[in-house]
């Protein structure tokens, strides 16, 4: 559950600051090139972040109290290939969720 | 039928294959914001202020992992950090419009709505800027009320969904969905493998701090690869 303290401290600042990201360059007609290696770190920062978020939570899921769970991480494989295959996320949830469930229904 | 209408209109069809996208992903955001414990007016709250999806489930995550407000705030906006990139590429073209116009655009920037219109004046460069802006709004109106209404949607039959279906696992899967297709090069895949090993490695840190510490140092394994193939190249 979300601590609502928190997310009431959230939605304003990200709400603002994901704005200040978006105006930048736009609002300010800030005309300067970008240094090259601020260029280069902001091409990779989705796939820095994403897989972080998800690999420990893969691995040792909190819904199973923390201990692997075979159907979980089959489905978190299987998700990666197939994205990785038809490079479509929607190919690859559909693929991803239909393991899961099917592990889930047969297996666990 | 004015030129800018014509331009409209070539934003508006140029996005509707994303629908198929941002609909159930919208959708998705819902449930999974009712399920970690918002009502439907703070989840649509969330959808229409920050209205950046992967930011949003970004945020949803760590603030269930009970990670401090500094961790919650650094990861979602390290997600929209690649926007600064739409950012640059779309002001030269926007310059002369009234600074309200780019504000509102400003609002709208999203993954969606600029590849649209990069592509558009990529067909088309001679477009003058308010036509530009039209391709912009076209694109728009194919995907924002789409991500409200979807959002509002999952929102509200999100609690109607029992636990057997495993919706803790939503969000890892969305996430990996969306992380894979961009392994395109060597750097992103690198980039990756560094993020999933660091991670695992720091699990143990505190207050999820070994999240940001594995972003970082993906980052810099990406942009290093990156400089060096550029350099073998040149």
């Amino acid at each position: 559950m979300i601590d609502k303290a928190t997310f009431w401290i959230v939605l304003p600042v990200l709400a603002l600051g994901t704005y200040a990201i978006r105006f930048s360059f736009l609002g300010t007609l800030g005309t300067r090139p970008l240094p090259g290696w601020l260029t280069r770190a902001l091409r990779y920062t989705a796939v820095a972040v994403l897989p972080a978020l998800v690999a420990p939570g893969v691995l040792w899921p909190a819904a199973t109290g923390g201990e692997t769970d075979p159907a979980r991480l089959a489905a978190a494989l299987v998700t990666l290939a197939v994205g990785l295959a038809t490079r479509s996320t929607m190919a690859a949830i559909l693929a991803g969720a239909g393991t899961l469930f099917a592990l889930l229904a047969t297996v666990g | 039928m004015t030129s800018a209408r014509h331009a409209f209109l070539r934003g508006l069809l140029a996005a509707l294959p994303m629908t198929v996208v941002v609909g159930p992903f919208a959708l998705l955001f819902g449930v999974v914001a009712t399920e970690a414990g918002l009502n439907v007016i703070e989840a649509m709250l969330f959808s229409v202020s920050v209205f950046a999806g992967a930011s949003q489930f970004a945020a949803l995550q760590t603030m269930q992992e009970n990670a401090p407000v500094l961790v919650v705030l650094a990861t979602a906006l390290a997600v929209n950090l690649r926007m600064v990139m739409y950012s640059v590429t779309l002001a030269p073209h926007f310059g002369e419009l009234p600074l309200r116009s780019r504000a509102l655009m400003a609002y709208f920037l999203v993954d969606q709505s600029f590849a649209t219109t990069v592509a558009e004046i990529d067909r088309n460069p001679a477009m003058t800027a308010q036509e530009k802006r039209a391709v912009f709004f076209g694109a728009v109106v194919a995907v924002a009320p789409l991500w409200f209404l979807a959002s509002l949607a999952g929102a509200l039959i999100g609690r109607a969904i029992p636990p057997e279906y495993a919706l803790d696992f939503a969000l890892p899967i969305t996430f990996l969905a969306m992380v894979a297709p961009m392994l395109r090069s060597l750097p992103h895949l690198a980039a990756a493998g560094v993020s999933i090993l660091l991670s695992l490695v720091l699990a143990g840190l505190p207050y999820g701090t070994g999240l940001l510490i594995a972003a970082a140092g993906a980052m810099t394994v990406g942009a290093l690869i990156d400089r060096w193939l550029e350099v073998r190249r040149a």
